[in-house]
């Protein structure tokens, strides 16, 4: 597209990986944690840079209420970026696939990492991490320290995507 | 009056534009496109193009107006007026636009049309600076960009400029905000695709001053570039800080050799 842009894209890229592959390794089964003002987030597990298998909150979420998490534009505002099968909102964006279906393409594990920090699945994604609260470049004001969404409303919408199957 | 009307519907014609755009590839464009390069015009609602296309409906004319109003006014200490010094505008800033962010020697950096409208009022007219998103300062920056109309941006990045500009790529990538976005990631990645109801341009800075109809007004690139920022929840710079006009120095060399449009329409 933008030729010389692009290579330069690729050969972060090619940084990336390497140093994802050791995170991964030691993120496989480490303890990774939320972060920031970290003792307000859940600590989590992640399986083989690829799964967050056990709840945030220890127990499951709501589907109704996930739904609801995901549509909010404060909130998830999932539609800015993905179609959903919901029927009665205007205007789904286009970014990413379609969540149709999601919940027979991933189990609640590889769901809730996706929800959590899709970049352990995708460095480069756009899509951001719902359930990360430090290391992000100059936060807006009151937004600091805080996550986009709560250990329940992250188990909220795993339990709602689950429920989309194809 | 015809403008307002069109406002109420933006939101669904943005997404018309998706399909008619995505109909519309291969150079169609005419001189809105150089090669992978298009103009934000390419993405505009039908609607809105045929609002920039009209010089007798674009609203962003009266910006150009008055612009040219002020130009052979005086003001300040000095008692002059722009015209005192630069005679006729078609002549002596033609090109200004295309060339604009430009290495500026006394300030050992990069500046661009606003902050060296200003410095002449300081230094030459010894009048107050205008604020940077005044009513003034907006008409002066399109009837000086004006001039430049459908020449091709060509900034120089080269010599002591190198520096400035390679800050202003590092900005173009670095992800920033609670959602933790780089520009790249909306305008590099996903130009051509729906954000919700808008579809997403290449972020490209030659229609700048433009009539936002959102804003219902004519607005800076960095006034753009603050509502890019907050939108991903991250602390915006000032107006003409030295980030943005390194950032405004990039995005012109992303985008040079498309025409200089301002002052143009969007949605
Ligand atoms: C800024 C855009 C954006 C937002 C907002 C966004 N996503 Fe995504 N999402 C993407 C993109 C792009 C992908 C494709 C995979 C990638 O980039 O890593 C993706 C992938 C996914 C996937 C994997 C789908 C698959 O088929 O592989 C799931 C599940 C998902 N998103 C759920 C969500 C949910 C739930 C929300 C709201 C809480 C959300 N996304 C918000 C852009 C976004
Ligand atoms: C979350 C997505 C997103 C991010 C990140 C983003 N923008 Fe935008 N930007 C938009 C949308 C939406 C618009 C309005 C539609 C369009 O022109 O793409 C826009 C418009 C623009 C325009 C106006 C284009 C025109 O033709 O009028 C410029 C210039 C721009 N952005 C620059 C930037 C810069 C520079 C950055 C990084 C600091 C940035 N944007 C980050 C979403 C984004
Ligand atoms: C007293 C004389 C004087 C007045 C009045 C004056 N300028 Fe200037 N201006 C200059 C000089 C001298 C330069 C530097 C010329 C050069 O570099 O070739 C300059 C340069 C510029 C440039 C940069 C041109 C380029 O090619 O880089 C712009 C733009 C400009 N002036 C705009 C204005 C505007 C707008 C006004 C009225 C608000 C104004 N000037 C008033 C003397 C003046």
């Amino acid at each position: 597209m933008f030729s010389g842009e692009r290579e330069e894209t690729l050969r972060t890229g090619r940084y990336l990986i390497p140093i994802l592959g050791i995170a991964g390794l030691l993120a496989a089964f480490a303890l990774a944690s939320g972060d920031a003002r970290a003792e307000e987030l859940a600590k989590f597990m992640v399986k083989d840079g690829n799964s967050i298998p056990q709840s945030l909150t220890g127990r499951p979420g709501t589907p109704e209420n996930g739904r609801k998490v995901a549509i909010d534009r404060k909130k998830g505002n999932c539609l800015a970026c993905h179609a959903m099968p919901v029927p009665e909102q205007p205007f789904h964006g286009a970014v990413g696939p379609d969540l149709a279906g999601v919940g027979s393409r991933y189990d609640a594990g590889e769901l809730r990492l996706r929800i959590v920090n899709p970049k352990y699945a995708n460095p480069d994604t756009i899509m951001p991490a719902f359930y990360k609260a430090n290391g992000l470049h100059r936060v807006l004001k009151g937004f600091e320290g805080k996550s986009l969404l709560s250990a329940e409303e992250v188990e909220d919408v795993v339990a709602y995507l689950v429920t989309l199957k194809e | 009056m015809h403008v307002k009307i069109l406002i109420g519907t933006a939101a669904a014609t943005a997404v018309l534009a998706g399909f008619s755009s995505a109909a519309l590839t291969g150079g169609e464009w005419g001189k809105y496109q150089v090669g992978d390069l298009r103009s934000g015009y390419t993405y505009a609602a039908p609607e809105t193009r045929a609002i920039q296309d009209d010089d007798f409906e674009n609203p962003a004319m009266l910006a150009l107006d008055y612009g040219a109003e002020l130009w052979s006014m005086k003001d300040g200490d000095a008692n002059k007026s722009c015209a005192d010094c630069h005679n006729d505008a078609e002549d002596s800033m033609k090109g200004v636009g295309a060339r604009y962010p430009a290495f500026y020697e006394p300030w050992d950096k990069p500046i661009n049309v606003e902050l060296r409208i200003n410095e002449c009022r300081e230094n030459n007219m010894k009048a107050k600076p205008w604020k940077y998103e005044s009513r003034e300062m907006l008409g002066m920056t399109s009837y000086v960009k004006y001039q430049s109309r459908d020449m091709p941006v060509n900034v120089d990045i080269g010599g002591p400029s190198t520096p400035f500009f390679q800050k202003g790529k590092a900005f173009y990538y670095e992800r920033r905000g609670q959602l933790d976005l780089a520009c790249k990631h909306c305008h590099e990645d996903n130009s051509g695709n729906m954000i919700r109801a808008n579809l997403l341009s290449q972020g490209q800075s030659n229609g700048f001053p433009t009539y936002r109809l959102k804003w219902q007004g004519v607005g800076s690139l960095h006034r753009r570039f603050r509502g890019c920022n907050s939108q991903v929840r991250s602390t915006p710079f000032g107006y003409g800080s030295d980030e943005y006009v390194n950032l405004e120095l990039y995005l012109a060399w992303r985008g040079r050799g498309l025409p200089v449009e301002s002052p143009s329409v969007r949605n």
